[in-house]
């Protein structure tokens, strides 16, 4: 068993977080992982994104060009790599910034409107952890609870507020009904 | 019963010196011998030998030594004195190792305090390689690149090395000296002596610049070769203190 | 020890600290600057040195000081540093001082790009520097892997005496994967009884130096030295072969790219032909022997790198060009997708 996920988005908006997150719950599930980011000029504001491999078995090559999962986060990702998913794969399309739908038939397309989510609940920067939420929930790919205490482990406890954030967000798109 | 007045340093090998007749290159060694012998610490000093006249450096001088890539012994000794900095650590450098293609080494050595001791020669002049135009070469000074005179305008200007590292605030010592005669010689192992010291005391980078003679590649007898040290290099390059930052503390 | 997610370029960087490294000497060039990152937030806590050098020459130059004095010292770079390094690689190789090269290669020639690329191949293992010399190169092709070899490249460089080179990509310092620290190798290096660090009054002088004048004595002194070499190329060769013993068309390809063959043998095997994968860990000692034996079995050979081809040759003199060799890649930072390579398997294989 192998799953590709790619996610994209704009510079920080915490595509590669995200991507982070997946891998290490991979990892920890004594799963193979691989995370592979885009680096350098383009990282900086312009597009981000990073493939995500959780596996069984070894991984060979780290890039992924059919992904199972897509995760597009704004309108220029979700033109570019729409074609790539898989037959049978799955979408989380962030629907504040993507405003089409897509014109597969093939695919399980979720529309989230994460970044409005985020603002309308004074998290802003959150809608990655929102698509997170919803991700688990419909995928069912890791533990919710072991996901939210990896998705908080990094965060100094002086930032309370942060992990409190996090949480919140997390919350918002587990039960967010489409 | 005969009394011993004057003898070899200990910090210096039996190796013959190869240096030409004159070179000044010899009493240099001799007084960084010396002060080496007054600190009595040659099991912990490590010298590093550049590249140009004194490449063979490391055969005279009877502590460990590194032999450097040209213009690369500032950054060579950073690495030695990282690992041991209870090592006294000094390069021993000529002008087109350390002015030419060893300045951003120098500058950064010195910028960055390393605690380290430069003796630089500088005798306007690369001799290794046959008496080509050194980047302190003077201006109007006939040498084999620049056969007509250096022309500032087509080759550039020389670079004053003490005063340009003395507007650094890691640079602790710079003093520049000469060897042309028995008060100066004197006054530049008070100078080595002191670079040294300074390094001792961990007080950051020192440099000695000591102005040297080429008799060779000037076209000079060893005489005429220090009269026109004294004449035409020194009015360029003034000797002097140009930083000493004890000085400074001690005020 | 439990694993720990990781970049390419903070697991050499741990790996490194935990083989004793307490000297590193870097400058900034994208894709490996998080190398010199994670020196500089761990390197105070471990009492050891991370220096910011104020170039890539004055950096190998530090490391040529401090490597000569007994420690191990490492740097890290990427394409357009490693060859301003080269000067100095040069001069560590010329003066048996073992050390640490990290080169996380980019796309080439000139300022090139910053994606992916292998096109130092030449470099490191024909010409990192001038003169007779040869450089231990290692080729990880994991995150894992970028951390066992650090380990593995100090302790056979001191063992020798010669300056090892990590040669990674782009790919490889920027991804994660999972990596275990407990098998690190930490052999403390013997006691280096030519290094100089002051002679304390209890030895003659030690120097350390490159610089021979009479043509006879540096002869004899390369001589010497190519004499190690070829006992390094007897004993230290690493490689892995997989699907080779019954396969007719051999891949040989290395680092991130054998990653890629990997797949795209899998995926061959899957459609009947018979693909195998050997991938030189070491590039140099080169895996010639064994690759020599599998010329006996395979009908041909496809070498896969992320440049135009500079280890096919290798590959040809190693099976003394018994079989066929052909060669697919990619450059200047693109990466070829396992598809692509399988569509190169199924040509051959008609």
């Amino acid at each position: 068993m192998m799953t590709k996920i790619f996610i994209a988005g704009f510079g920080g908006q915490g595509v590669l977080f995200s991507g982070k997150q997946i891998a290490k719950n991979g990892m920890n599930n004594g799963k193979e992982v691989t995370w592979l980011p885009c680096y350098g000029p383009e990282s900086r504001g312009g597009t981000s994104y990073c493939s995500v491999i959780v596996a069984d078995e070894e991984i060979g090559c780290p890039i992924i060009s059919d992904p199972d999962i897509l995760f597009a986060f704004n309108l220029p990702s979700f033109d570019k790599f729409e074609s790539t998913v898989k037959s049978g794969g799955t979408m989380f399309i962030d629907s504040s910034l993507v405003t089409k739908k897509t014109a597969r038939t093939d695919v399980t397309a979720y529309y989230v409107p994460a970044t409005a989510m985020a603002s309308d609940n004074g998290l802003t920067g959150g809608a990655n952890v929102i698509m997170l939420g919803y991700f688990i929930k419909k995928t069912g790919m890791f533990d919710k609870e072991e996901f939210v205490s990896h998705l908080v482990d990094g965060i100094p406890a002086s930032k309370a507020q942060l992990i409190e954030n996090n949480k919140k967000a997390f919350e918002l798109g587990y039960n967010y009904e489409m | 019963m005969s009394k011993i007045v004057f003898q070899k340093p200990k910090a210096l090998t039996d190796a013959p010196f190869h240096y030409c007749a004159g070179c000044t290159h010899g009493i240099v060694h001799r007084l960084v011998a010396e002060v080496l012998d007054e600190i009595g610490q040659m099991g912990k000093t490590v010298g590093i030998a550049s590249v140009g006249c004194s490449v063979f450096s490391y055969n005279y001088f009877d502590c460990d030594m590194v032999q450097s890539p040209h213009g690369r012994a500032p950054a060579v000794a950073t690495g030695v004195k990282r690992a041991h900095p209870d090592n006294i650590v000094f390069t021993y450098q000529g002008d087109g190792d350390l002015a030419a293609i060893g300045t951003a080494e120098t500058v950064h050595a010195a910028a960055r305090g390393e605690n380290i001791t430069i003796i630089f020669i500088n005798n306007a002049i690369y001799g290794m390689t046959g008496g080509q135009m050194a980047p302190t070469t003077l201006p109007g000074q006939v040498s084999a690149t620049s056969p007509y005179g250096r022309d500032v305008h087509l080759q550039g200007n020389p670079i004053r090395i003490c005063e340009m590292l003395a507007t650094l605030d890691g640079t602790a010592y710079a003093e520049r000296v000469a060897v042309d005669c028995v008060k100066n010689v004197n006054a530049a192992k008070r100078a080595i002596r002191k670079a040294f010291q300074t390094q001792i005391n961990k007080e950051g980078f020192s440099i000695v610049e000591v102005l040297s003679s080429c008799p060779t590649y000037w076209g000079k007898t060893p005489d005429k070769a220090l009269e026109w040290l004294r004449s035409d290099m020194i009015p360029y390059y003034p000797l002097g203190v140009y930083k000493d930052k004890t000085a400074q503390e001690d005020k | 020890m439990a694993k720990v997610l990781m970049k390419g370029n903070e697991a050499i960087a741990e790996a490194a600290i935990r083989s004793g490294c307490r000297h590193y000497f870097g400058y900034p060039i994208t894709p490996q600057t998080e190398v010199a990152e994670y020196m500089a937030k761990k390197m105070p806590k471990v009492d050891g040195l991370c220096l910011q050098a104020e170039s890539e020459i004055a950096a190998i130059n530090m490391v040529l000081g401090a490597a000569a004095s007994g420690v191990r010292a490492m740097t890290s770079s990427s394409s357009p540093g490693i060859s301003l390094k080269s000067e100095g690689i040069s001069y560590l190789a010329g003066s048996d001082v073992p050390c640490l090269i990290l080169n996380v290669q980019r796309g080439g020639p000139g300022l090139g790009g910053i994606q992916p690329a292998q096109s130092d191949y030449y470099q490191a293992t024909k010409a990192n520097g001038h003169g007779d010399l040869h450089l231990l190169v290692f080729a990880p092709s994991s995150v894992q892997e970028m951390a066992s070899l650090t380990g593995k490249a100090f302790a056979i460089g001191d063992k020798y005496r010669m300056p090892a080179m990590i040669l990674a990509d782009g790919a490889l310092g920027q991804m994660m994967e999972p990596v275990d620290f407990s098998e690190i190798d930490n052999t403390v290096a013997a006691e280096k009884d030519w290094a100089a660090c002051g002679h304390g009054d209890k030895r003659k002088r030690n120097i350390v130096n490159s610089l021979y004048i009479q043509p006879e004595v540096l002869e004899e002194l390369v001589v010497e030295r190519f004499k190690k070499y070829s006992i390094v190329e007897e004993n230290e060769v690493l490689y892995e072969e997989y699907m080779t013993e019954d396969a007719d068309i051999v891949l040989v390809s290395y680092g991130i790219a054998s990653r890629i063959c990997k797949s795209a043998v899998a995926a061959a095997r899957a459609k009947g032909i018979k693909a195998g994968l050997l991938r030189p860990i070491t590039l140099w000692p080169y895996p010639k022997k064994a690759l020599n034996k599998l010329a006996d079995t395979a009908k041909q050979f496809l070498v896969v790198e992320l440049n135009m081809g500079q280890m096919v040759d290798d590959v040809k003199v190693s099976i003394e060009c018994k079989k066929p060799v052909s060669f697919f890649g990619r450059t200047g930072g693109m990466l070829p997708d396992p598809a692509d390579v399988l569509a190169q398997i199924e040509k051959l294989a008609k």
